[in-house]
């Protein structure tokens, strides 16, 4: 393997990371939405939401690119396989982060919420100064592990054609006829990418254990 | 949108789709079996006294869980045959999943096994009890209670994981998803179709981990 094949790997790599950081900011801002909704107290769109984030925890990956990928063309949507991929990836994300972030903000002590009400905060002020920065800290070990999950899971963004760090491996693959040294040098480099987030997320979840005692 | 949904291609296949579910069903319960025993293995390797054995067996952790499966997949199909080691596409996929849920599987475990207080066996061979009904009481199943929810979960991801199969067309529910699909050119319908099928093994699945959970892991009520 020479160095333009490495070059291409490098290339896809730089895909793979920008999918993972469009799934998990575009992921991020809906998946908040969802935990808002998910906690608001009005039933329907706590069951709504509870739909929504069972749909998506219950249907591989795999599918819901594919249903994504197809659906939107059905609707009339002429879009190219990389915004396809990225609206599938913020769907998923927006499911399990939305999932993860209520049940950080049902850890948040009641009393806190109460204290709020008896000082009159109306719902704004009190989820965005008093519930959320407590959950944001609950939740953050779960999260880092959901962006290791994420980024693994662009790979799959190979099979419906979009050549990330996956695809690129498997082109040069059948180019050169070593899958076993390319293969390697692609696992070895989403383990780069993957295995400080899973050392930090770890570090936090030890973090929160002891301030929790 | 002037797109006519037509799902006759998928009612004529559905005597084919309904079997390949039975072949997810199959890869994802023999991933489970050959990933607890991994487990099981892991956890006891880990407590070896050799420091290379633990070492290894924390590697292998660290290594499965940071790199994507369709990788994994696609080093045991694609790369081991040059070492020798060639397989048709179910049995690497059903050892893929295996390796990739073996290795979640030694972190569940592990934990479970470290929820148990030394105190509690020592306590319970002070009151006379035997040694086997200390470990069966005492030790695995408090052990198995604590972990039996992340294990549910972890056990609901690979059966949705055996999807990326597919990628080396082993025998299941995505891959002969595709071959309809590619017959008969109706995408959304056909995936759409098949989603609902996920939908429905995960469920049957969690609610057959509840039943578990309830017939032998819950606390006796009188």
């Amino acid at each position: 393997m020479g160095p333009n094949e490495f070059v291409f790997l490098l290339v896809g790599l730089k895909w793979t990371v920008a999918l993972s950081a469009i799934g998990f900011l575009g992921g991020g801002l809906a998946g908040l939405a969802v935990a808002l909704a998910r906690t608001s107290g009005v039933r329907m769109l706590e069951r709504g939401t509870a739909g929504y984030i069972a749909l998506f925890q219950g249907t591989p990956l795999l599918m819901q690119l594919f249903v994504v990928y197809y659906g939107l063309a059905l609707a009339g949507l002429k879009l190219d396989a990389w915004a396809a991929v990225a609206i599938g990836f913020t769907l998923h994300a927006s499911a399990y982060l939305g999932e993860i972030w209520r049940g950080s903000i049902a850890a948040v002590p009641r009393g806190q919420a109460e204290a709020a009400l008896s000082l009159s905060l109306g719902y704004v002020p009190r989820m965005a100064r008093v519930i959320l920065p407590q959950a944001l800290r609950i939740s953050l070990p779960a999260t880092v592990g959901f962006l290791v999950q994420l980024i693994k899971g662009t790979s799959l963004a190979a099979i419906v054609g979009f050549t990330e760090l996956t695809r690129a491996g498997n082109i040069i693959s059948n180019q050169i006829f070593q899958p076993l040294v390319v293969f390697a040098i692609v696992g070895a480099l989403y383990f780069v990418l993957c295995w400080p987030l899973s050392l930090f997320g770890a570090r936090l979840e030890r973090q929160l254990a002891v301030s929790a005692r | 949108m002037n797109y006519r949904l037509n799902f006759t291609p998928v009612i004529e296949a559905l005597p084919g789709l309904l079997s390949a579910c039975l072949g997810t069903l199959v890869l994802a319960l023999g991933g489970m079996a050959l990933a607890i025993v991994i487990g099981i293995g892991g956890v006891l390797l880990r407590q070896s006294r050799i420091r290379q054995v633990r070492w290894l067996v924390m590697a292998f952790v660290e290594l499965i869980r940071n790199t994507p499966f369709l990788v994994q997949i696609y080093f045991i199909y694609f790369a081991l045959p040059l070492a020798g080691l060639r397989f048709d596409p179910t049995p690497a996929a059903l050892i893929a999943l295996g390796i990739n849920g073996g290795a979640y599987a030694i972190e569940i475990i592990r934990g479970g096994v470290q929820s148990i207080a030394r105190g509690q066996v020592e306590a319970g061979l002070a009151l006379g009890l035997h040694r086997g009904l200390v470990f069966r009481l005492i030790v695995l199943k408090p052990a198995l209670r604590a972990i039996f929810p992340s294990l549910t979960s972890q056990f609901v991801l690979l059966t949705l994981t055996t999807s990326v199969a597919s990628a080396i067309s082993a025998y299941e529910l995505t891959s002969v998803a595709q071959r309809i699909e590619s017959d008969s050119f109706r995408s959304f319908e056909v995936y759409g179709t098949v989603t609902l099928f996920y939908l429905a093994m995960s469920w049957l699945l969690m609610r057959l981990f509840a039943l578990i959970q309830a017939r032998y892991l819950s606390y006796p009520v009188r």
